[in-house]
């Protein structure tokens, strides 16, 4: 069975339900009185909300920069300066919930049993089944694309489920996922802004700066020094973009290529481990937000940077485990 | 070449290190890389307003072309209601019912399943979906087996429990032939005139790294282990 369906209409379906649960937590706040900066708060969700909602309307800049109907991106662009002053001015804080009692959730965890368990794992499979099922249903769709379908379709399954176990009221929709998102804070939005400034890097020539500066300092002619330094600069490019796919085809061309697969070394092996030493460097950077920062405040830990404290020993230690496989490898095969 | 566009790069690192607020950072440095990258001598004021258009429609698009990364609140309430009805509770319960599960066992079996899945190209895990509601509970509950948890022992769990999670999906995912990692390896090589690599063989090269990932995450869990052992030992 072949869907002649236009997926994007879903997805910016799933983004405006996202886009209305980001409403109902500016609206939250706004209704929190103790909350001292409620109205800097409540701004800050619901703009981001009606970013969400509005995002399909918004006119698409094509390749040679001329500017299609809709929405002007500047006004987005704007809003998303007036979140990060709201947020820089700390402006973004948890409003109050009333506790659920131990006991009281004691009491609930006693009556369903594992069964609290069941929204969860069907939140996950169904989410890992209609990843592998949608590109047969939808085999023209963008790539990419089935995985974010996936989340959304998974989403709306698990919150069916988890209604209809509980029975808890509806209401608790808009509270719960209210609590999690304040807790995460302005933070949560983070991977999206960085995923920005990549594009603002790469308008303003970056990469090529990068991948020109590595070049003229790496000595050619010794393949161990061209894979310690091709290893390295993965890492390092990758701690600064926060994303090891922006920095592999940059560092790949600028140093993998001439002092690594010229001096003999096999591309294959070159590709796989090039990519896997720039995730050294996503274990160690605050710029890799959605996997550091994000999870971080999903924990409630002490600092942001305690996820990657804890992973600095094992990515050091990867890093030259890369090196050293690299080189090994690449003389043996 | 205009060198001054590291600048924005300085202003991240700096911003880090100084913890100020990392959004305005980032923004700040965006908007200052793309002022500078337009930056035209002969016209400074032309070039500014040019720049700071081009900044504001840049950052518009991205940020809206990016909007699935934001993708994961939809499962937020999921969550948060399981958590209402004694989610982490009941998790808790269950290990603390189990005499051979520690922390760090934990961690290290939830890593090697998410490393299977991935090799079998199963989208499993994610910090919303699987740590924070199941993985980090678990832990904690282990390690009060143990005995008493300090605040900082606790903090190092929960970091513990993100880190099986990256560790997990990093290192494994390649392990997959048609995974976006291999195949952006596979198009980039293909683009500088590689074109002879395979998906499968750059699959097959990922194999070592995902193996030694999870007997170096297996070494530091251990640790932790007997971190949490000392530690409950020392207070009872």
């Amino acid at each position: 069975m072949v869907l002649d369906f236009n997926w994007n209409i879903i997805l910016e379906a799933f983004y405006a339900l996202a886009g209305f649960l980001l409403i109902a937590c500016g609206v939250m706040v706004f209704q929190d009185k103790e909350n001292k900066t409620r109205f800097g708060g409540s701004a800050f969700w619901i703009i981001t909300g009606l970013i969400f909602i509005l995002g399909g309307f918004v006119g698409k800049v094509d390749a040679d920069g001329v500017m299609g109907a809709g929405i002007p991106p500047q006004v987005v662009g704007l809003l998303v300066i007036v979140l990060g002053i709201l947020s820089a001015f700390k402006q973004v804080n948890m409003s109050h919930f009333e506790s659920i009692s131990n006991a009281l959730k004691e009491e609930r965890a006693a009556k369903l049993g594992n069964k609290v368990f069941i929204p969860s794992i069907v939140l996950a499979l169904s989410a890992m089944l209609i990843a592998q099922l949608l590109p047969n249903i939808m085999p023209d769709a963008q790539k990419g694309l089935g995985g974010q379908i996936a989340i959304g379709l998974s989403a709306v399954i698990g919150l069916v489920c988890v209604l209809l176990l509980t029975r808890s009221k509806l209401s608790n929709v808009v509270t719960d996922s209210s609590r999690l998102l304040q807790q995460m804070g302005p933070a949560s939005i983070l991977p999206q802004l960085l995923a920005a400034l990549g594009a603002l890097f790469t308008a303003a020539g970056v990469g090529n700066v990068i991948g020109d500066l590595l070049a003229g300092v790496v000595p050619g002619g010794n393949l161990l020094i061209g894979i310690i330094i091709y290893c390295i600069g993965m890492a390092l490019f990758t701690i600064i973009m926060g994303n090891g796919f922006a920095a592999f085809a940059v560092i790949t061309t600028g140093i993998g290529v001439p002092f690594v697969i010229m001096q003999g070394g096999n591309p294959a092996i070159v590709g796989a481990l090039g990519l896997t030493a720039g995730y050294c460097g996503t274990l160690l950077t605050p710029m890799a937000a959605n996997f550091n920062i994000v999870p971080a405040n999903l924990l409630e830990t002490k600092s942001q940077y305690t996820i990657i404290k804890y992973q600095a020993p094992v990515a050091l230690a990867m890093l030259v485990v890369h090196i050293a496989l690299m080189y090994g490898l690449c003389l043996v095969f | 070449m205009n060198y001054w566009v590291l600048i924005g790069i300085l202003i991240i690192v700096i911003g880090f290190a100084l913890k100020l607020d990392s959004l305005a950072v980032v923004l700040f440095a965006g908007i200052v890389t793309a002022l500078i990258g337009a930056f035209n001598i002969n016209d400074v004021l032309g070039s500014l307003t040019n720049g700071f258009d081009t900044a504001l429609t840049t950052l518009g698009s991205a940020f809206v072309n990016n909007r699935l990364m934001s993708l994961f609140f939809l499962t937020l309430p999921v969550i948060g209601i399981g958590e209402r009805y004694g989610l982490r509770e009941r998790a808790m319960t269950m290990i603390k019912g189990m005499k051979v599960a520690t922390s760090g066992r934990i961690l290290t079996f939830y890593q090697a399943i998410r490393e299977v899945a991935g090799f079998f190209s199963l989208r499993l895990g994610g910090h919303p979906q699987f740590v924070r509601p199941l993985v980090e509970p678990m832990a904690q509950a282990a390690a009060e087996v143990e005995g008493t948890v300090d605040s900082n022992l606790e903090d190092e769990i929960k970091g513990a429990a993100a880190a099986s999670e990256n560790y997990g999906n990093f290192f494994a995912q390649n392990t997959f032939l048609a995974s976006s990692g291999v195949l952006l390896i596979v198009g980039t090589l293909a683009d500088l005139g590689y074109g002879e690599v395979t998906a499968s063989q750059v699959a097959l090269w990922s194999l070592p790294v995902a193996i030694i990932a999870l007997l170096l995450a297996g070494v530091q869990f251990y640790l932790l282990d007997r971190k949490i052992k000392a530690n409950g030992k020392g207070q009872e």
